[in-house]
């Protein structure tokens, strides 16, 4: 009883969100509701077809042009695990890896991405098969409420395929040499992920660990 | 986010063309600073043209011996490419000091020389804002200004200048390509680029036509020296700059200074560069000699002064 009560709770909050919002209202191709998928395709002042590939697997949709890919993600293909959190490109919650780099999701339009390869954090890794950087998120407590915790792994594991291919940071010594992995390192590339609750210490320990930094 | 429609160009000329029969469209690449600004409603453009497709991503060596930035190219390819790491090191060092990762993956070189103020007024819509609504008043004179530029300000206007990366293109003496809207190319050096309000209302902010496009950022040949960004924010990392300081310093004791953070656009002057063998006091009296800073913002002369101190003392010994 209890779950299928919170169930009907959580269809009825997506469709209050699908209806007070613009963006949202729009025909996904991808099992969209009910409600949406009755609400005339007419109605979409400025609709346009896409298609994207996310974790493997492609993905037509038709969208308002004010999609973000963010929304586009949570919204229309029901992957919730990119959070939203400022919508403003400050706090990294949204952060998903286009092409190999990671960006804000909640920046950029979908329709900007057609064609492009996309991996959230339900391509990097499942319950059953953790990706090393999850598992050691766990080990390390490296979270308290957890709604930063999607971004904060898509962003460190592209953060330190940036760390191999060379790319510098502020703290960076010398570059012309390979950038040293270092706490100092790992902390100033991750600056785009913010975490409430303040679980940094332990944040930087479980990427440590992965990227093989000597404590 | 009012409504708009989309569509995607392959050329530079296609861009200009789509902007002038477009009268109420923008160009967007990396987009961090345009969606941010049009989920606000702070601009409202009927039509997007997306340039990503525009191939202006590569960095080419010109016949001068310097380098062709293409507009596309991302803020961190161009921090990372091993030829501005080794002979514009400056700029390296500014663009890795602003933004985070994930925005610096998407922020192109074009977009950054444009970014837009990040002063809270101009945000927020309920104020007076001249940028956002010309002759609404400025809400940040008795406002909360500490943030806010104490150079090249007017009566109506004091916001600072954002951009790091534009800072150290100053010091470079880098030159903006831009397509005109009949298809042909002009170039604008990056000091005559960003524009100050002047007795004007604060809207023109660079020296960019209707209907035109940056296709491209030229460096001159390296400068040789040493290169230093010294930005002081009031955190750690991924803030915008209080006081900044690009310099390229030659073993002589010549060179050449630029500050961010202070200005409404990036602050150099010749004065400037010719005061740097007498010590950062002179640097920067000759610097900000006509600052008219507010009661809350006047700490930037100070800060100003000490952060080129630490900048000349870097490359001592």
């Amino acid at each position: 009883m209890t779950k299928q009560k919170s169930d009907l709770i959580e269809v009825s909050r997506r469709e209050l969100l699908a209806g007070g919002a613009a963006s949202v209202a729009v025909v996904g191709t991808a099992a969209p509701l009910a409600a949406q998928a009755d609400s005339p395709k007419a109605a979409i002042p400025s609709a346009h077809s896409i298609s994207l590939t996310i974790n493997g697997t492609q993905h037509s949709l038709t969208l308002d042009t004010r999609t973000t890919l963010l929304d586009a993600l949570r919204e229309h293909l029901h992957l919730t695990g990119t959070k939203k959190g400022c919508d403003q490109g400050q706090c990294g919650a949204c952060t998903v890896i286009v092409n190999g780099r990671r960006i804000n999701s909640c920046l950029t339009l979908a329709v900007m991405h057609e064609g492009d390869s996309i991996t959230t954090i339900e391509g990097i890794g499942t319950p059953e098969k953790l990706h090393p950087l999850q598992a050691a998120f766990v080990k390390h407590d490296g979270y308290q409420c957890g709604y930063c915790t999607p971004g904060q792994i898509c962003s460190a594991v592209a953060m330190l395929g940036e760390i191999k291919a060379g790319v510098p940071s502020h703290v960076t010594g010398d570059l012309a040499a390979a950038p040293n992995l270092s706490d100092a390192e790992l902390r100033e590339r991750m600056s785009g992920n913010i975490c409430r609750c303040a679980a940094y210490p332990n944040i930087i320990a479980a990427i440590g660990e992965v990227a093989g930094v000597k404590a | 986010m009012k409504s708009f429609t989309y569509e995607r160009v392959t050329t530079p000329a296609e861009a200009v063309a789509a902007l002038a029969k477009h009268p109420n469209a923008k160009l967007i690449a990396g987009g961090t600073n345009l969606l941010d600004h049009m989920k606000l409603q702070l601009v409202t453009p009927g039509r997007l043209i997306d340039i990503n497709g525009t191939g202006l991503d590569k960095i080419e060596p010109t016949p001068e011996g310097g380098l062709r930035i293409g507009a596309l190219v991302r803020n961190t390819d161009l921090a990372a490419d091993k030829r501005i790491k080794a002979d514009y090191a400056v700029l390296a060092r500014a663009i890795v000091a602003g933004a985070s990762g994930q925005l610096r993956n998407m922020a192109t070189t074009g977009g950054n020389l444009m970014q837009r103020t990040r002063c809270p007024y101009f945000y927020d819509t309920n104020l007076p804002c001249n940028k956002r609504d010309p002759g609404s008043g400025c809400s940040a004179f008795g406002g909360y200004n500490r943030n806010h530029a104490i150079i090249g300000i007017s009566g109506n206007c004091i916001c600072a200048f954002p951009s790091d990366m534009s800072v150290a293109l100053n010091v470079l003496e880098a030159v903006v390509e831009v397509m005109k809207a009949d298809g042909s190319t002009t170039l604008i050096p990056i000091t005559e680029f960003h524009l100050i309000p002047g007795d004007e209302l604060p809207v023109k902010e660079f020296a960019l036509g209707k209907d035109e496009m940056i296709t491209a950022v030229i460096l001159p040949k390296p400068l040789g020296g040493k290169h230093i960004y010294r930005k002081v924010r009031n955190r750690a990392s991924y803030a915008f700059a209080l006081v900044s300081v690009a310099a390229v310093l030659q073993p002589d004791g010549t060179g050449r200074i630029a500050l961010g953070g202070v200005g409404t656009k990036p602050w150099r002057s010749d004065a400037g560069d010719a005061a740097l063998h007498k010590g950062a006091k002179a640097v920067a009296d000759a610097l900000l000699a006509d600052a008219t800073p507010t009661d809350q913002n006047r700490y930037k002369l100070t800060l100003a002064e000490r952060t080129i101190a630490a900048v000349l003392a870097s490359v001592k010994g």
